[in-house]
């Protein structure tokens, strides 16, 4: 038990002592939530537009008027003519463009029909969805407030509801991604450099020829990370809380449970990755190649998981990330108990089981 | 009963293109209480030999004993009895010395204070930097440390690879002091070094080359097998002078030695004068019979 003590405080030592590693623990975690949190963000807001208006009639300027107060547009008002909205876009000075037909009260009130023009710049697609959805909707609502005026004998309101996150918001995204991403990080590929670290400087040698059981070094490296992880953890929740503003629906126990299986998993994986290199580098590149682009790409973070094609949906089974996540979008946001995520943490346990046989199988009491 | 037995030891490294024998069949036994040197060049198998000891390395072929138990069934209890310092600098380069020091104290199950007496003379002279990270230790200062915390549970027998390559001539003859005061405590001491300047320090060694043993012997004995004369040459122009007496129709051998060139002629009473005749181009020539030492001897063996 001594021995263990000293081991572990030895290995505090060693994290302490470099700052930039130091740094990399603690700092990076805050850095990530807070640059997907904030920087990083789907939604849209000032975004430029033109607006031509061919019209320039009472219809027309109650729909711009609209546009203008709602807080995702800015319309830049030098623009007056076709051509100057395709030089706009090329240039990229706007995103949007609205134009209105020539008499569009006019037409509106005799036709019951008038043209109005949306053009998009499409480079970022995603972008240009989500902004040709607010205009529509500005549109739709103006043409409602007409209809109420002059009653038409059928109608149908859609009433859209936003579930679980109702402002559309960002966070609630990223911080169960973070997350997984962070914890898999720091425990998979620290714990794994550490280990290795050992046998590329020689340390590990001694260390062999001596009383100490080789398992025992291995938890010895592995507990220092695993308390690290749960500071992190709560860092990561007390931000995501207080400064991003996202709650938590479910138990605090359950997530925080079910983060500890996720870490152990983490752990696992890095141990095993211990054992099949011998050097500092071989292990990083492995950890962030093997653990960080899978996370990225296939955990359901970044690229929903229904439309990949079937094999990396397959494939996608085989990340962990994927599993906590799930897990986490559920307690954490949608308030669900564990009747609902047995599944998935039992799957992550099973995955845990078998990272640590490999890891035993192949450990080394030798060089 | 011997600290150490070896029978037969054969261990190879293969890699894609060919196979390495890094030690061919070698047997030898240390006594108790013994300073025993494996002397040999770089590359000849010294540490191969040290890793199967010490436990850490499996052999292909044949068996060995350390303190009468097997290297490869009984691997747990050799580890609990041995100290063992690796060739390269093995502590950790971000702990203080003290730091180090009491670390693989703990490890062992001992403390500082329990076996101070035994390292209290290596570890005096680091004192007063103990509070300095083992990194930015002097060379010397470093292998002294290593033999602290190698010695620090009091093995039985200590296995030193290499202990004093890169270190400074003051400091080796320090170390060489040390290690017969821990002789005297009656530790067993299996070291290995590529300095034959060394090997005289040692109780019995043995030549090592490519993975074999040459001889096993007490250094004297060793010296006294050299069976020839022995002269030391010099002259302004050193590299001509060794080739010049390479190419002398009696010279058995010749090999540049310090400052001087060790010439071993084929002849039981050579003619000097000749000699001097056929090295009369030669400026501020010298010649003097010498005794033999062990690189003499060992350059003898490699030979035959």
């Amino acid at each position: 038990m001594k021995q263990l003590i000293t081991f572990i405080k030895k290995e505090f030592h060693h994290i302490l002592r470099d700052t930039r590693s130091m740094l990399v623990l603690i700092g990076l975690p805050i850095v990530q939530l807070l640059i997907f949190g904030f920087a990083i963000t789907t939604e849209v807001r000032n975004a430029n537009i033109a607006v031509l208006d061919n019209s320039k009639d009472e219809v027309t300027q109650g729909i711009i008027t609209k546009i203008e107060s709602s807080q995702y547009f800015d319309i830049d008002r030098s623009i007056t003519s076709n051509d100057q909205i395709e030089k706009a876009f090329k240039s990229g000075k706007i995103k949007l463009a609205v134009i209105f037909q020539p008499n569009f009260q006019n037409e509106l009130s005799h036709s019951n029909k008038a043209q109005l023009q949306i053009i998009a710049d499409a480079t970022d697609p995603n972008q240009a969805t989500t902004l040709t959805n607010y205009l529509s909707s500005i549109v739709r609502d103006y043409q409602n407030e007409l209809n109420r005026q002059n009653k038409l004998p059928y109608t149908i309101n859609t009433e859209t509801r936003m579930l679980y996150n109702p402002q559309l918001k960002g966070a609630y995204t990223s911080v169960p991604g973070v997350m997984g991403m962070i914890l898999l990080l720091i425990s998979a590929m620290m714990t794994s450099i550490a280990i290795v670290r050992e046998k590329e400087l020689g340390t590990m040698e001694i260390l062999l020829v001596s009383p100490m059981k080789p398992w025992l070094v291995v938890i010895s490296k592995v507990i220092p990370y695993f308390i690290i992880s749960l500071i992190n953890v709560a860092t990561i929740l007390i931000l995501s809380v207080f400064v991003l503003g996202l709650p938590i629906e479910g138990s605090l126990f359950l997530l925080i449970a079910s983060t500890v299986i996720y870490i152990f998993c983490a752990l696992s994986l890095g141990i095993l990755i211990s054992t099949v290199t011998e050097t500092q580098q071989a292990a990083m590149l492995i950890s962030l190649l093997g653990l960080m682009l899978p996370v990225v790409m296939l955990s359901g973070y970044a690229f929903p998981i229904a439309n990949m094609p079937t094999i990396l949906q397959i494939l996608s089974n085989l990340v962990p990330a994927k599993w906590y996540i799930i897990i986490i979008k559920n307690v954490m946001i949608k308030g669900i108990g564990i009747e609902q995520i047995w599944k998935e943490l039992l799957i992550l346990l099973a995955m845990t089981g078998t990272f640590l046989i490999i890891s035993i199988k192949r450990f080394k009491i030798r060089l | 009963m011997n600290a150490i037995e070896v029978n037969n030891i054969t261990k190879t490294y293969s890699t894609k293109k060919n196979t390495i024998t890094a030690v061919d069949d070698v047997s030898f036994s240390v006594s108790e209480g013994e300073l025993f040197g494996l002397i040999g060049p770089d590359g000849s198998g010294k540490t191969s030999i040290f890793r199967i000891l010490t436990t850490v390395l499996l052999a292909d072929k044949g068996t060995a004993k350390v303190m009468n138990l097997d290297v490869v069934k009984n691997y747990t209890s050799i580890r609990n009895i041995i100290g063992y310092m690796p060739g390269r600098f093995s502590l950790y380069q971000d702990l203080t010395v003290e730091e180090n020091l009491n670390f693989f104290a703990t490890i062992f199950n001992t403390t500082i204070q329990e076996n101070y007496d035994l390292v209290a003379d290596i570890y005096k002279q680091l004192e007063p930097f103990k509070t300095r990270r083992a990194g930015k230790l002097s060379g010397g200062m470093k292998q002294k440390l290593a033999l602290s915390c190698a010695l620090i549970h009091k093995p039985k027998i200590l296995f030193l690879d290499e202990p004093t390559t890169g270190v400074d001539p003051v400091s080796r003859k320090e170390f060489w002091e040390m290690l017969k005061r821990l002789k005297a405590q009656g530790i067993s001491i299996l070291v290995s070094t590529p300095y034959m300047d060394e090997a005289n320090l040692c109780d019995r060694i043995a030549l090592i080359q490519t993975g074999k043993i040459l001889e096993i012997d007490i250094p004297q004995n060793i010296v006294n097998r050299f069976d020839k004369n022995l002269y030391a040459v010099k002259s302004k122009s050193m590299f001509n002078l060794l080739n010049d007496l390479r190419a002398y129709s009696k010279t058995e051998s010749c090999f540049a030695f310090g400052q001087y060139h060790h010439l071993v002629l084929n002849e039981e009473h050579p003619d000097m004068n000749e000699l001097k005749s056929y090295l009369k181009d030669h400026t501020e020539l010298e010649i003097t019979q010498i005794k033999p030492n062990i690189e003499d001897r060992f350059m003898q063996l490699m030979r035959k």
